[in-house]
């Protein structure tokens, strides 16, 4: 990486812990996600890999601990807040495409109210990148007329469309049918060898295999296991990891 | 019906007083409802305290009460005047107590219109770096005001009826006073009284079946 700073990580979470009621879901997580890297996030549901994923974008908020981005810490509130925002992309389990927007303008409204771009510049931009997710015959449509997978691959487009620093990625396959799962998996594998800097939690085994550099392990709140793909996933070294990985791949 | 022909033309001109209060009432409640559940919403504590308490003082006052307030307080006592022209004057106070009075039920649709729209929505709002006021008036507000076009619709049928309190505020001008004024001299008349009737519905059934055909044509498909 030879952009500036860039040796240092562009995320970086240090000693963070979230509760939710008496629940503790984060405990202590320190995690660093360097520039152009994939980071893949798994482990049993409940184990917080989801509230990992939302507290970089301050969706929730930390109880204690710090978080910073591109070497700023996380703004609390108001315009700052809304700047880093726009500058982490994200995409959910549901999609959450505006109902009553047509697909493009999905994509575009950030580019023309965050950005201040131009309609028109922004509406160019945002059919190349329909195009890019092969979704761009359907830019007149309605997000209830399109199936899961083509709805999040335009999720992926709405993301890009804003120039994001890194894209967060919450469970993107989880909501859809298995024959969809594969083409928002191709259009990932391809943002990665791009260069995109990407946290995704993800039930799905071989998209870690192929794409990602790091694997890390979440159970309980904690951050079990850190590892390379084939290294976690030949050789784990924690009990609860070959546990959790003897349960889902051996079937 | 003699009365109601020979009186037919004072009817009238009251009910246009009527339909004049509506209009510009439709608007400004609309208006005052839609900032009024943006404060119920709102991150900022006291603008969230400040709208349920107004919501929950004047949602609950009497329609008549309201309107008495607006003349004998706002007007007499603290002297807000609109205009030098008595009738002028009366007919914006009458406005501006029905307005701050429907308020409350456009704000309070609109919040269970707010209730329709998935919370996802308004994380992916705020996902791109939009602020609180672009995700509501862009993200939540369009879709809460399409999911409750019906309800709105009856509040303001509801409010057209409650231009009849005008006088109330001491605004002797609309039908509903010009129709009592009229039983003063006839007494009271079958006619007169289903003609005034009529002349309401003929307002407020289009108003019903259009804001219900509305709803079904701009629903949002989730």
């Amino acid at each position: 990486m030879t952009e500036a700073g860039g040796s240092s990580p562009l995320v970086k979470l240090e000693a963070v812990n979230k509760h939710f009621g008496t629940l503790h879901v984060l405990k202590d997580i320190d995690l660093s996600v360097a520039r152009g890297e994939v980071v893949v996030v798994i482990g049993p549901s409940g184990g917080g890999k989801s509230t990992l994923c939302r507290v970089i974008n301050r969706l929730e908020a930390i109880d204690s601990g710090g978080i910073t981005f591109d070497g700023q810490a996380l703004p609390a509130e108001g315009k700052a807040l809304a700047q880093l925002r726009s500058e982490v992309g994200m995409v959910f389990q549901s999609f959450n495409l505006f109902s009553h927007k047509t697909i493009l303008e999905n994509v575009t409204l950030g580019p023309i109210k965050v950005r201040g771009i131009a309609r028109q510049q922004a509406e160019q931009r945002g059919l190349e990148l329909l195009e890019r997710v092969g979704i761009a015959s359907q830019a007149a449509k309605y997000p209830a007329q399109l199936s899961g997978g083509q709805q999040q691959r335009v999720a992926i487009a709405r993301a890009l469309a804003m120039d994001p620093k890194m894209i967060l990625f919450d469970e993107p396959t989880s909501a859809l049918d298995p024959e969809m799962v594969q083409e928002v998996l191709d259009v990932m594998v391809g943002l990665a060898s791009d260069g995109m800097t990407m946290l995704v939690v993800t039930h799905e085994m071989g998209f870690a295999r192929r794409a990602a550099d790091r694997v890390v392990f979440m159970a309980d709140g904690q951050i079990v296991e850190e590892s390379e793909p084939e290294a976690f996933f030949t050789q784990p070294k924690s009990d609860r990891a070959r546990d959790f990985l003897s349960k889902i791949l051996t079937h | 019906m003699d009365d109601l022909i020979k009186y037919a033309p004072d009817l009238a001109a009251g009910f246009l007083v009527n339909v004049k209060i509506a209009l510009v009432c439709a608007v400004i409640s609309l208006v005052l409802g839609t900032v009024l559940v943006s404060f119920r919403v709102s991150p900022t504590p006291v603008l969230r305290a400040a709208g349920t308490v107004y919501v929950n003082v004047v949602r609950n006052t009497p329609l008549t009460l309201v309107l008495a307030f607006s003349a004998l307080g706002l007007s007499d006592t603290i002297g807000l005047t609109f205009s030098e022209e008595p009738s002028t004057n009366g007919f914006w106070l009458v406005v501006l107590g029905l307005s701050a009075y429907t308020a409350t039920f456009v704000g309070e649709a609109l919040r269970s219109g707010i209730n329709t729209v998935p919370l996802g929505q308004a994380e992916a709002a705020r996902a791109i770096g939009l602020t609180f006021l672009q995700s509501l008036r862009l993200i939540i507000l369009p879709q809460a005001f399409r999911a409750v076009i019906g309800p709105l619709g009856s509040v303001m049928i509801a409010m057209i009826k409650n231009t009849t309190v005008a006088l109330a505020a001491g605004y002797l001008a609309d039908s509903a006073f010009v129709m009592k004024d009229t039983f003063d001299d006839t007494g009271v008349s079958i006619p007169i009284f289903i003609g005034l009737v009529l002349a309401f519905m003929a307002v407020t059934l289009p108003v019903g079946f259009f804001t219900g055909w509305l709803s079904r044509r701009l629903a949002v498909v989730r």
